[in-house]
C-alpha cells in the first residue's frame, strides 16, 4: 500500500526560481534562504519518496479568469513549464503518474471533492520553484509528481476548513492505493507577504510563528478562520496559507517536524520551511 | 456564519466585481506569457490594447503605468506582474511605487519586518 511519508512547506516566489537560474547561493541577501533547504534534501535522500503530490496555485500560467477552478488535479503523464512572461528560464519537465492520479480523483470525488482534471497542465513557479527547492536534480532522479492547485487568485477562495478536510480526503485517498508508494505531500506558498494596494510590503512575523509551530501539532486552530482574517493577519497573498493546511490535513499519523526555517525578508515575503515527518 | 465583507485597509479583494471590471485588462496581461504577444505590445501599445477592447479609464492606466491606478481599473496583481516585467519592474518596485516609497526604503521596511 502507498505509505505518506511526510510533508514538505516551503514559500513559491518566482524570485527564488530567478535566484536558483542565477546560482546566488552564496549571496549574502539570499544565504539565510537557501541554507535551510540542504538538512531537508538529506531527509529526502534518506526517505527517498517515489511521488510529490505538491498543493499550490496557479498564479496564471494554466489558468486565466475565463475558467478559474476553486481545486484543479493534474493527470497527465508529463507536465510542462513555460514562460511566465518576466525572464526566469523554462526548466524541464516533470514526470507524472497518470493511474495514481486517477486514483485520487476517484476517491476525491467519491469524499465530495469535485475537482477539475487535467490531461494537460502547464505548472508554473508555484510548483517548479519548490521542486527544484527540494529537487535540485529531480529530472535525473525521475521523481513523480501530482500538481494540485487551489484557487487564491480570484475571491471567494476556498476556506481553511474546506482545504484542511481537502487534505483529510487526499490522506484517505493517497493510503488506500494498492500500490508500495511513497508519497510526500508539499504544501507551498506563504507565508506573510502582500503584493497589492497601500499595504504592500504588510508582513507579520508574529502570525507566520505562531503558524509555523501550530501547523504541527495543532492544525485545526486555524479551522475558523476566515479567508479575510487570513488576509489581514498575513497578507493578500498570505492567504496561501490555506495550501499549507491541504497539506497538514493529509498527514494522518504522528507528526513531527524535523527541519524548519524562517526568514524575512525574501523579495516581499516571509519565507517559512518546514520538514514534517509522518510517522505510522 | 457571518459572512464578513468589511473592506480591509489599503487592499482591493479580487472578487466577482472586479473580475468583470478588469476582465480585458487581466486577459491582455495574461497575453503577455507569450513573447510574440509581448513583442506585438510594445511595438504598438495603442493598437494591442484596442484589440484586446480595453476601456479609457484601463489604456490610461496603462499608459501611465500606475500600479494603483490598474488595481482600481480591475488588475490583478498576479497578471499586472506580467505587464510591469515587460519593464524590469518587479515586486519590490511595484510595492515602493504604490506605498509611495524609494525602492531602498520599500526594502528597508522589508528588512525590518524581520527584526
Ligand atoms: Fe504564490
Amino acid at each position: 500500500m502507498a505509505r505518506i511519508v511526510g510533508g514538505l512547506t516551503t514559500s513559491h516566489i518566482p524570485a527564488i526560481g530567478n535566484a536558483i537560474a542565477r546560482k546566488m547561493f552564496e549571496d549574502p541577501y539570499w544565504k539565510p534562504f537557501f541554507d535551510g533547504y540542504p538538512p531537508v534534501r538529506e531527509w529526502l535522500d534518506e526517505v527517498k519518496p517515489d511521488v510529490a503530490v505538491v498543493i499550490y496555485n496557479d498564479h496564471g500560467l494554466n489558468f486565466f479568469l475565463d475558467k478559474q477552478p476553486t481545486f484543479a488535479i493534474g493527470a497527465a503523464p508529463e507536465y510542462r513549464n513555460d514562460d511566465e512572461g518576466w525572464g526566469i528560464p523554462t526548466i524541464a519537465p516533470f514526470k507524472g503518474d497518470p493511474a495514481f492520479s486517477w486514483h485520487l480523483i476517484d476517491n476525491l470525488v467519491h469524499d465530495d471533492f469535485d475537482l477539475v482534471t487535467c490531461q494537460e497542465m502547464l505548472v508554473d513557479h508555484g510548483f517548479t520553484v519548490p521542486m527544484q527547492l527540494f529537487w535540485p536534480n529531480y529530472a535525473d532522479i525521475g521523481i513523480k509528481t501530482v500538481p494540485l492547485v487551489i484557487n487564491t487568485v480570484q475571491h471567494p477562495l476556498p476556506s481553511p476548513r474546506r482545504c484542511y478536510n481537502l487534505g483529510k480526503s487526499l490522506g484517505k485517498a493517497i493510503e488506500s492505493y494498492p500500490e508500495d508508494l511513497k508519497v510526500v505531500i508539499l504544501g507551498t506558498g506563504g507565508l506573510s507577504h502582500q503584493l497589492d494596494g497601500q499595504r504592500a510590503g504588510f508582513i507579520n512575523k508574529t502570525f507566520d510563528r505562531m503558524c509555523m509551530e501550530k501547523i504541527v501539532d495543532d492544525p485545526e486552530h486555524f479551522l475558523d478562520m476566515s479567508i479575510r482574517d487570513l488576509v489581514v493577519e498575513a497578507g493578500a497573498q498570505g492567504a496561501e496559507f490555506i495550501l499549507w493546511l491541504a497539506m497538514r490535513g493529509a498527514l494522518t499519523g504522528k507528526v513531527t517536524a524535523r527541519h524548519s526555517n524562517y526568514h524575512i525578508p525574501i523579495s516581499n515575503t516571509a519565507s517559512g520551511l518546514l520538514c514534517l515527518e509522518n510517522a505510522a | 456564519m457571518t459572512h464578513n465583507k468589511e473592506p480591509i485597509p489599503g487592499t482591493v479583494m479580487f472578487d466577482g466585481t472586479q473580475a468583470m471590471k478588469g476582465y480585458a485588462l487581466n486577459k491582455m496581461c495574461y497575453s503577455f506569457n507569450n513573447k510574440q504577444n509581448r513583442e506585438e505590445f510594445l511595438a504598438d501599445e495603442e493598437a494591442y490594447m484596442d484589440k484586446y477592447g480595453l476601456n479609457d479609464e484601463q489604456k490610461q492606466a496603462v499608459r501611465d503605468k500606475v500600479v494603483l491606478d490598474l488595481i482600481a481599473a480591475g488588475g490583478n496583481i498576479y497578471y499586472l506582474a506580467k505587464f510591469a516585467g515587460m519593464y524590469g519592474l518587479n515586486v519590490q518596485d511595484v510595492g515602493a511605487q504604490q506605498t509611495g516609497m524609494s525602492v531602498e526604503d520599500f526594502k528597508e521596511k522589508l528588512r525590518r519586518a524581520g527584526e
